[in-house]
């Protein structure tokens, strides 16, 4: 599949925190065609593993590669009279980016939603100043309150109704981009390393709950007991009123950070592979634990070194997210021509940098 | 003994976050005859087996409660203090307390311009002393103090401090009492510090490695005049966690325990807890993950001295749970 | 003691390689084994002739700082916080930017361009820059990576009757007093660990805990003093002069009230003053030790500091010493006390 159409197909399934299972088969489907074993836990990441070509008898490299593949999202909290839902956020999610927005309540069966909003007559000048509340917004699915409880329980996830879409050149916009951005951009990844010889055994991970506290990084992470760890997700993209440094531009390649929560001969060899091939890279930083996979890598066990490689997006945690597909395939290649690159003489140097 | 009696003596015992002894002695002693196994662990989490053929499961009420901890003791003998786990400071003016040797004592407030102005550092304790060197015969800073209140029955409605958790412990309490020869090996955890982070229940899950988690602890109701919009009530029956702060139920978990309820009759509500967590959000993280999930009996009034929970809810708890260990688990 | 040197030596959150190198040297003729790890923890391993208890004595190297996040196309940088910093105590103050510690001031708008509702506020940090004096962009990035860690420029100097000014003796105290504490023999299993990143979420100690499976552990560090004018006695948190500050509580950990008790017992039989740490907030690295695999008992002693966190700090000389004696009985008594008394169970 092209990674545009996987894309695709994965942004517009539904996988709010905790109810990642219908987008996870998804990848774990894909995933199997480039891999030698795909597995889930028990919290529902996907495991895929994929061995190195091994010369030597060591021991070999783990190297992890993960992205998360839950989006943020919304959950019924009470079903109130007249049969309208209240919500309950998933993840960071910003109330004002709701109102009036198309949703899918996923009850019993996908029911079709609309988030409810006073008609401008009727409002307060006041109310149009301030923004509206998390409490205060509710689902109207067109159903009575009787009818509802056959249908709806307090619990029941409720993702934006968004369709994938192309925008100019390569541009794509739609909702779960971060990370399903990622996710792809792993797909990707792991059909290079089809072409590349690597050492490394190599685990491809979707991660689940990472909004919710990078919750399911935390176990694979111990679970798999990689050398490296390495998080792929979206950062900041470029946009009118935010200073410069702070974001990265889209379309100018993929985005290695560095800071405490990077080991920094990780961060020197992906940017030292990215000039060797020519790869557009740009650099950031992170001032502390990053709010990625990555920082549950870090102090996994006896610490793992890690990385960090991103797709600038811009609109983040709304359902317009905005990405271009040649930072995806940029940043894909890094990591494969770095994944090709370890060896267990990198592996010594990890520790002996220091 | 009754129901009712283990929750008056669970409730009105002393232990807050990191002084556990107290109640841990008074649950031990308790359960000491019903138990195959008992194990004290590092952090103090009196944890319980009750053996059975199947999974392992760990189950988590928390012993620990709000407390005061005493900083500093001025020449006049009054005390000064910070907060163990969430006290608001509104709550305590004219409260009374009581420290782990009995010391009783109650909370005073400096002169205020505004109620906005209610800090803890404004907030002292007087124990009845005037002089620094009386205060250190009774009481040394690091000591902790907890609300000073019996627990009352209003009907079928309980009134106390430290509901939290100590209706859970008395339902893990009343449960292994009542359980024969469970389908399911059970570890019965009675975990420390889960008011100040969920701190027993890591190590303990830790050591345990089991494969299935539940934490039993109370939860805020959405049925009082105005309050936050919330689908729990006092009175309808234990409430299944959806989610809360640092957990979101696994479904395996929540299947069991609806089908539970359902075989059993045993009337039940959905809970989504926007602010909270519990025992199990370090359950679930476990090693390499444990499918876990949260059996809540409502509560109003959380963290205050004057809790309030529904004796019909617990009961029903008790039958919930005991429905789940029977039940041979995949 | 490496005090001074420690103090100068620059070591932000995550680039800690100064300090960890000083270290190194100190402790090598000393020790059985020295390695680092993943994360950068430096591990000295005094084996003893017993088996147990395996005590981690810990503290942390790293020190607050800043962090290169950008350039402006007139050379001058753009950074962020590493750590929790008043964003107030940055201007006007000298740092050393990077491995070379190239020099730079923090700069702002001079008062006089500042317009008068402007002057009454805070300086926050988007509005702060480091001016290495490069002319442009370029210039500046020839000197300068992004990423480069910054740490303030401030000697360290006795000063007064027995106190000291300096940066970073949060922790850099605690890593002086562990060095010296590595100097003697014991006769349990001692693991010195110098901690990396304990002031972006103590990661160091996380992985080091899970390593080592310590039977209990003790936490030197450098605490807050507040005993400053304007402040009430309750507030002080800590007293410079007063000696050691033992732990109930901070956010992070409920230490062990045991081991406390022998702490307590120790200093008052050898007449060490001691002090109890008036204040439960902050974190330390005992937070993640002690919750390591199936918990660790775990302790916090600390040298009170002046200003922590700040550019400058003030300690008293007088205070570290009588850290390090209450240290050195504590693991002179630790066999004696022996499984029993140290760690067990009630």
């Amino acid at each position: 599949m092209s990674i545009k159409d996987f894309l695709k197909k994965i942004s517009s399934s539904p996988g709010v925190s905790g109810h990642e299972e219908q987008v996870a088969r998804i990848i774990a489907q894909e995933f199997t065609r480039y891999t030698h074993e795909v597995n889930m836990d028990s919290l529902g990441n996907v495991l895929a593993f994929r061995k190195g070509q091994r010369t030597e008898e060591k021991e070999p490299i783990k190297i992890l590669v993960s992205a998360h593949m839950d989006e943020i999202g919304l959950m019924v909290s009470k079903i109130e009279k007249g049969g309208f839902l209240r919500i309950s956020p998933l993840g960071g999610i910003d109330p004002r980016s709701l109102l009036n927005q198309e949703v899918v309540v996923h009850g019993q069966q996908d029911l079709p939603g609309v988030i409810g909003a006073k008609s401008p007559h009727i409002l307060d000048p006041e109310e149009i100043e301030k923004g509206i509340k998390m409490e205060k917004l509710f689902i109207d699915v067109g159903f009575s309150e009787e009818e509802v409880k056959k249908r709806v329980s307090v619990g029941d996830p409720v993702t934006i109704n968004r369709e994938f879409m192309e925008l100019s050149g390569e541009h794509v916009a739609g909702k779960a981009m971060d990370d399903r951005a990622g996710v792809a951009l792993v797909l990707k990844f792991l059909q290079e390393l089809q072409y590349l010889n690597h050492q490394a055994d190599v685990y491809a991970v979707a991660t689940v709950q990472e909004e919710v506290g990078v919750r399911g990084a935390i176990v694979s992470a111990y679970n798999i007991i990689p050398h490296l760890g390495i998080a792929v997700d979206v950062t900041h993209g470029d946009m009118p009123g935010v200073a410069e440094y702070k974001t990265s531009e889209i379309e100018k390649g993929t985005v290695i950070t560095t800071g405490p929560n990077i080991h920094p001969q990780i961060y020197n060899k992906l940017v030292e592979i990215a000039r060797e091939y020519n790869i557009p890279y740009q650099e950031d930083i992170t001032p502390g634990p990053t709010g990625t996979d990555a920082r549950a890598f870090q102090i996994s066990r006896e610490g793992i070194a890690t990385g960090l490689v991103s797709v600038p997006l811009r609109y983040m945690h709304t359902s317009v997210e905005l990405i271009s597909l040649k930072d995806i395939h940029a940043s894909a290649l890094l990591l494969a021509r770095f994944t090709a690159s370890l060896n267990n003489d990198f592996l010594e140097e990890l520790i002996s940098c220091y | 003994m009754l129901m009712i009696d283990i929750i008056k003596k669970l409730t009105e015992a002393y232990g807050p976050s990191g002084r556990e002894e107290g109640i841990r002695d008074t649950i031990k002693k308790m359960i000491e005859s019903y138990a195959d196994e008992i194990i004290v662990d590092t952090l103090g989490n009196l944890i319980v087996r009750k053996k059975g053929p199947g999974k392992k499961i760990m189950l988590a009420a928390h012993m620990d409660e709000v407390g005061l901890i005493v900083t500093f003791i001025d020449e006049n003998g009054f005390l000064r203090f910070s907060n163990v786990g969430g006290v608001s400071p509104h709550l305590l003016l004219g409260e009374r307390v009581i420290f782990q040797n009995g010391a009783v004592g109650t909370i005073g407030c400096e002169k205020l311009e505004s109620m906005k102005d209610l800090k803890f550092s404004k907030l002292y304790l007087d124990i009845g002393v005037s002089k620094e060197e009386e205060a250190r015969e009774k009481v040394n800073i690091g000591d902790v103090a907890v609300y000073y209140r019996n627990c009352e029955t209003l009907g079928s409605r309980i009134l106390g401090k430290s509901l939290d958790d100590r209706i859970g412990c008395s339902v893990l309490v009343q449960t292994l009492m009542e359980l024969n020869e469970p389908a399911n090996d059970v570890y019965f955890v009675f975990t420390v510090q889960e008011e100040v982070g969920v701190r027993g229940a890591r190590t303990a899950a830790y050591r345990l490695k089991p494969h299935y988690g539940l934490a039993v602890d109370v939860t805020r109701t959405g049925d009082t005049p105005e309050s936050e919009t919330m689908a729990v009530s006092l009175g309808k029956g234990p409430a299944i966690k959806i989610k809360d702060t640092l957990i979101i139920s696994h479904p395996a978990v929540k299947k069991i325990m609806k089908e539970a309820a359902e075989k059993e009759g045993i009337p039940y509500q959905l809970e989504v807890l926007e602010r909270g967590g519990t025992d199990s959000g370090a359950i679930h993280l476990s090693r390499e993950g444990v499918p876990s999930g949260v059996m809540s009996i409502p509560c109003r009034y959380i963290h205050t001295p004057s809790e309030m929970a529904d004796l019909e809810d617990i009961k029903n708890g008790v039958k919930l749970l005991k429905g789940i260990l029977n039940q041979p688990l995949s | 003691m490496l005090l001074k040197e420690l103090s100068e030596a620059s070591g932000v959150s995550g680039g800690e390689s100064e300090v960890r190198r000083l270290i190194k040297e100190a402790v090598e003729p000393y020790v059985d084994e020295l390695k680092t790890d993943m994360l950068g923890n430096l591990i000295a391993f005094k084996s003893g002739s017993k088996k147990a208890p395996r005590l981690m004595l810990s503290a942390h190297m790293d020190e607050v700082g800043l962090i290169v996040a950008g350039f402006e196309e007139s050379g001058l940088i753009r950074f962020s916080k590493v750590g929790g910093i008043d964003d107030r105590v940055l201007v006007s103050k000298t740092v050393l930017i990077g491995e070379k510690k190239i020099p730079g001031v923090i700069g702002a708008k001079a008062i006089h361009l500042q317009k008068p509702e402007e002057r009454k506020k805070s300086l926050k940090v988007e509005e702060l820059y480091i001016d290495i004096g490069a002319k442009s962009k370029e210039e500046a990035k020839k000197e300068v990576k992004l990423g480069d860690y910054v740490s303030y420029n401030t000697r360290y100097q006795e000063i007064g009757v027995n106190y000291a000014k300096g940066k970073a003796f949060d922790n850099r105290v605690g890593c002086a007093l562990l060095i010296e504490a590595l100097k003697k023999e014991y006769t349990f299993p001692l693991y010195g660990v110098f901690t990396v990143q304990e002031e972006v979420g103590m990661r160091g100690a996380a992985v080091a805990a899970y390593r080592i499976r310590p039977d209990l552990a003790l936490v030197i560090e450098g605490t807050t003093a507040a005993d400053v004018i304007e402040l009430k006695e309750e507030s002080y948190v800590t007293t410079l002069g007063k000696g050691p500050a033992l732990t109930f509580m901070d956010t992070s950990v409920i230490c062990d009230k045991k081991i406390i008790e022998t702490l307590v017992e120790l200093a008052e039989k050898e007449n060490i003053p001691i002090q109890f740490r008036r204040f439960t907030g902050a974190n330390t690295d005992a937070g993640k030790i002690s919750l390591s695999r199936e918990g660790v008992r775990s302790v916090v002693i600390s040298v009170p500091c002046r200003y922590i966190h700040n550019p400058v700090n003030i300690l008293s000389l007088e205070d570290v010493k009588n850290t390090l004696k209450l240290i050195e009985l504590f693991l002179d008594k630790l066999p004696e006390g022996g499984k029993k008394q140290a760690y067990a169970n009630d």
